[in-house]
């Protein structure tokens, strides 16, 4: 520890520390532009400039100054603001001045900055310096003529983001930030150089000229796109959700947020389900909520109660899927399955399920081994995660399957199952890393669990991790990696076939009668017995909507006070930005309305109610969250030796569609148009 | 003036062959095994007590510099890099030591690298050098051939291994790190310091970077003594100094010198005095494009040594002298030098980037007698805002030749504004 005095304040802060963030640990703002906390340090904007005693007498940026024991700094005298009211100069004389019609206005750390240290009027007399924008794809808006060359975009994509596609070409006042040859930006990452980049030259394509921040309702949420729990703000404007934002969270997201769930949310207000529709002479037409009700009472009166089952999509929340449940039971249906890619395994225990190791604990890890998952396409934040701790050294990783490239480097072990044979009886070399491993960790895809030997890969992973002393007191190296953000909530909730019960797959092909799809539109609905009635209940008219007899119009993720269990199995609750459209409702009230109805009215009448009966009955739902301990090494059920030799294949050939309202978006849309033309084709 | 026995460069002008044997006849490699011999210790103390300071321009002591690096390895490498970007406007001085005195700046190296514990080192060498380049690679493969390069190195039992990189031509990679940062196979962009690459350099190994002249120097000095060369010279500014003499002379050369020499006796003893004589004079650069300009007044009495330029707030720099007669727009010579800055510039960080294109063009408008005593004092400010807010010295460099005009030439200058009226109502001002 180094102690030092800033502006008089005595501060102590670990050795290595930068003048900066000393003096944030002393409560003193320093302005700065290239600095980012999870960035490299550039040192190139120079307006972070502070006094330091007994040095030259020159200002020093204090972005790249290490701190030391007795240094006195002082952040505010005559050659500080002369120094950064210089820079700032500087910045403004080839700024354009067309902050009237620049997006980033109002929350322009230029235009901030620019109130304390700029000039009342320019000095500046000759022509500014004008920039081409070139496009980059259908995410990222480019004025480069506003590019103060901080180059974060450049370290963002560099380091964090893993994919060098950004840089500084010519040199001196004509440097410009650019990817050389002009392409779409290929990361999954892309829109959070929009949060980073400090001026109006990188704005978000799809939100331009949209709205002023100040015009927004900011509500915090949770993402919903992947299993991540992504840390997000709504900002809403009337009954209009405008943009989403990542919110700061050390332990999930730090402070990123993939593509799809940022710019996605133009699906919210299209192909939406406002009111309910009913199935008429083989034809939807718009009914009442009466009349829809009427129709689902008949229909479930008449069916016997083991022929009555429900499945719950990707995107629930944990209150709906209880109320379902909970009204299913009161039915005498054990039908219940929250899996609706068709995975079986055993969920006996949550450790078989969860993301163990935590998405902080990878930074901990030393060896990884992928079976069967894409982690850049299924939790791209998560996969920055493991580039992190890539980055620190010390670290190997390999894959089993067939995921694209990642950006880390790994070792292909091999396609299909046999490599998991040779890592278990470690005739791979890969094995020899994994045992020379202090804290290894396996990462579960989910697509290995949807697969007809899903139990057996389940037990075989769990095998391994075990056999390579990941499953320890202090270390639990077993992770399933989630794609859908409703999976671990409905698991924890016991969203599963209870006794008897039928699971997804049996209750497809005239299984049930009565299906009632709460959000479900990734199964097979074709599947689904021709006389079996389908009541959909969910937000998008997408696949699952057109087989539906009935159709109750639920909330969307950001019209709905929810609570959602990320893969990691943290409970994490996301507030209502706005109201669902119509006569749309909050799925729960929709289900509480119908199993009055129906006769067997649940005990909540509110939220607050419903909260407490789910934190009660289950739990988890109740307590703050804790990693797993591993010692517990009692294997999960399953053949392990019964593997399929058929190659193991990602979740996702297409990042962004993956979900009613992502493929409801243009702007996903137009991404695949300008990453892969083909699928673009074959979709229309 | 220096006596020709003292000269550590006797084949500067190319009179002889630049080749190993001829080299040799002339003292080089002499001896090396048991200079090295000596030890590090020994080699750095008496590099010390030898004064020298660093040829390539800021004036370091090298015996302090090489002292820096770190005697026991954690597992690193270390490196000596030898600068030979020799990019600044007016030098010439390294090309004529690579191309005519070779074989000293390779046993220098061997020595040097010895004294740092580095078994490797790489001259970066500009670009534009290319028959240079030619011929210094020829001149390495000679002394690999010889066994003065490679395991065992001139029989010293110091494995020195010696690589030539060729940059691309970019005077910004003269900075040591944005030398660094290039031979890397990156942008050339200086590093912020610290670290500084004695702690980490090159590949982030401890690195010392050392001029061409510099590394030239030190196989004479460890044959000759450490005293022979303190002698020569001013105290704290000891030793010979390699002068390049450019501009309005009438025999512009390169020449050996003691530091401390009059630049007058320089300019007429060695250079053949000025075109129409010592009085036809009007200005001088002392020491390569960056330094402040000196006006006649000051160059009649100016002693040619770092702390002496230093006084007069101009600098030795590399010691690039360019005389301009009477002839001359200096002016416009300094918004040349501004027009080279603003090239140069790497664009990295703001003051510099942004500044020296604002310089150029406030000199451009005051070279067209388009400005005002205002935009004078603007442009004043400007470098002030420039210079000591950059990463690297570049602020400083593109900054003060026109601070230095400002000191030596001022009612030059503002005879240039007094009679300007700015445009009115024009539409351009309307905007």
């Amino acid at each position: 520890m180094a102690k030092l005095t800033i502006d008089g304040i005595e501060v102590e802060v670990p050795n290595g520390s930068s003048v900066i963030q000393a003096a944030e640990a002393a409560g003193i703002e320093i302005p700065r532009f290239c600095y980012h906390e999870r960035l490299s340090v550039a040192g190139n904007c120079r307006m972070c400039l502070v006094e330091i005693e007994k040095m030259p007498p020159k200002p020093v940026a204090s972005c790249g100054m290490p701190v030391a024991d007795g240094m006195v700094v002082h952040t505010d005298t005559e050659m500080v603001r002369k120094g950064r009211r210089g820079v700032m100069e500087f910045l403004l004389i080839n700024h354009p001045l067309d902050c009237p019609i620049c997006d980033q206005g109002g929350e322009c750390d230029l235009q901030d900055e620019a109130v304390s240290y700029g000039r009342d009027a320019s000095r500046y007399a000759e022509q500014k310096r004008a920039v081409s924008q070139p496009d980059w794809g259908p995410l990222v808006k480019t004025t480069m003529t506003r590019c103060i060359h901080c180059t974060r975009c450049v370290r963002f994509t560099t380091e964090v983001a893993g994919v060098a596609e950004i840089g500084g070409t010519y040199r001196g006042e004509n440097t410009q930030i650019s990817t050389y040859v002009e392409k779409a930006l290929s990361s999954e990452l892309s829109g959070n150089i929009i949060d980073l980049c400090p001026v109006g030259a990188l704005t978000s394509k799809p939100y331009a000229f949209t709205a002023r921040p100040w015009e927004l309702r900011k509500t915090d949420s949770v993402d919903v796109l992947d299993a991540l729990g992504t840390n997000i703000r709504v900002d809403a404007r009337g009954a209009e959700v405008l943009r989403i934002l990542p919110r700061l969270n050390d332990e999930v997201n730090e402070e990123w947020l993939g593509d799809k769930s940022r710019f996605a949310v133009d699906g919210l207000k299209r192909r939406r389900l406002d009111r309910p529709w009913l199935r008429e002479n083989g034809k939807l037409r718009a009914a009442s909520w009466e009349e829809a009700f009427a129709a689902i009472a008949s229909r479930i009166k008449a069916a016997a109660p083991e022929k009555i089952g429900a499945i719950a999509g990707d995107l629930c929340d944990a209150e709906s899927m209880l109320a379902l449940k909970e009204c299913l039971t009161a039915l005498g249906s054990a039908n219940l399955d929250c899996r609706q890619d068709g995975a079986v395994f055993d969920a006996s225990r949550r450790a078989f399920y969860l993301f163990n190791t935590t998405i902080a604990g990878i930074e901990e890890a030393d060896a990884l081994l992928i079976i069967g998952g894409n982690p850049r396409h299924e939790a791209p934040v998560l996969n920055a995660r493991i580039r992190k701790r890539w980055l620190a050294g010390g670290f190997a990783a390999g894959l089993v399957g067939e995921a694209g490239e990642l950006t880390y480097p790994v070792e292909r072990l091999g396609a299909g199952p046999e490599a998991l044979r040779a890592l278990a009886d470690g005739t791979h070399p890969f094995a020899e890393v994994l045992k020379a491993a202090q804290r290894p960790m396996i990462i579960l895809g989910a697509a290995a669990l949807a697969r007809p030997d899903g139990a057996a890969l389940h037990a075989a992973a769990w095998k391994l991790a075990a056999q390579y002393n990941a499953l320890r007191a202090d270390w639990h190296g077993f992770n399933v990696l989630h794609h859908a953000a409703a999976r671990v909530g409905g698991l924890d909730l016991g969203f599963l076939p209870g006794a008897g019960g039928k699971s997804t797959t049996a209750m497809l092909n005239g299984g049930v009668d009565v299906l009632w799809l709460l959000g479900a539109d990734e199964l097979d609905i074709k599947a689904i017995g021709a006389n079996t009635f389908v009541i959909y209940q969910g937000h998008h008219g997408d696949a699952g909507a057109a087989r539906a007899d009935v159709i109750l119009p639920g909330a969307a993720y950001t019209e709905k006070h929810g609570t959602y269990v990320n893969t990691e199995g943290r409970v994490q609750q996301g507030f209502a930005a706005v109201l669902p459209p119509g006569d749309a409702r909050e799925d729960w009230t929709i289900i509480r309305a119908l199993s009055a109805y129906l006769g067997h009215a649940l005990p909540y009448d509110t939220l607050e109610q419903l909260r407490t009966h789910l934190a009660a009955s289950y739990p988890v739902f109740g307590q703050p969250f804790a990693r797993l301990a591993g010692n517990d090494a009692t294997a999960p059920a399953g053949d392990g030796a019964a593997l399929a030799a058929a190659p193991l294949k990602p979740v996702y050939a297409n990042y962004y569609q993956t979900d009613v309202i992502s493929r409801a978006s243009p702007t996903m849309a137009a991404c695949v148009a300008a990453h892969s033309p083909a699928q673009a084709e074959a979709a229309e | 003036m220096l006596k020709d026995s003292d000269r550590i460069y006797q084949n500067l002008y190319g009179q002889q062959d630049w080749r190993l044997p001829a080299a040799r006849v002339r003292g080089d490699w002499d001896g090396t095994a048991a200079i090295i011999a000596r030890g590090r210790d020994a080699l750095v103390e008496e590099m010390k007590a030898s004064g020298m300071r660093g040829r390539g321009g800021a004036g370091f002591p090298t015996g302090m510099k090489w002292s820096f690096m770190p005697k026991q390895s954690d597992g690193r490498p270390s490196y000596l890099v030898i600068n030979a970007d020799e990019s600044e406007p007016g030098t010439c001085k390294d090309r004529d030591i690579m191309r005519n005195e070779p074989h000293k700046l390779i046993e220098g190296a061997l020595i040097a690298g010895a004294a740092m514990g580095a078994n490797t080192a790489f001259i970066y060498i500009r670009g534009e050098y290319y028959n240079e380049a030619q011929r210094l690679q020829a001149a390495i493969d000679e002394a690999y051939e010889a066994g003065l390069l490679g395991k065992n190195a001139a029989n010293s039992g110091w494995d020195f291994d010696l690589i030539l990189h060729r940059g691309a031509g970019a005077y910004i990679c003269g900075e040591e790190s944005a030398l660094l940062e290039s031979l890397e196979g990156k942008k050339g962009m200086p590093r912020m310091k610290p670290p500084f690459p004695a702690a980490m350099g090159l590949y982030g190994c401890p690195t010392t970077v050392n001029n061409v002249e510099t590394i030239a120097g030190v196989p004479t000095i460890m044959r000759r003594g450490a005293a022979w060369f303190a002698g020569l010279g001013r105290p704290k500014n000891a030793g010979t100094k390699i002068f390049c003499i450019s501009g309005h002379v009438n025999n512009p050369c390169n020449v050996e010198e003691e530091l401390g020499i009059p630049l007058k006796d320089l300019i007429e003893k060695h250079a053949g005095g000025v075109r129409g004589g010592w009085d036809n004079l009007q200005a001088i650069i002392p020491g390569g494009a960056s330094m402040p300009i000196l006006n006649k007044e000051m160059a009649d009495v100016q002693l040619m040594d770092f702390d002496s330029l230093a006084a007069v707030k101009s600098g030795m720099g590399s010691g690039a002298i360019i005389v301009m007669d009477k002839s001359v727009d200096v002016v416009k010579a300094i918004w040349r030098l501004s027009k080279f800055f603003k090239h140069e510039s790497c664009g990295q960080c703001t003051p510099c980037r942004e500044g020296t294109g604002w310089m150029m063009r406030q000199m451009d408008r005051i070279v067209q007698n388009k400005a005002t005593l205002a935009d004078i004092a603007l442009l004043e400010q400007v470098t002030t805002q420039v210079a000591g807010h950059t990463i690297c010295a570049f602020g400083e460099a593109s900054s003060w030749p026109i601070q230095g005009l400002m000191r030596a030439f001022r009612p030059t200058v503002e005879a240039r504004a007094t009679d300007y009226q700015p445009p009115q109502n024009v539409a351009q001002a309307a905007e």
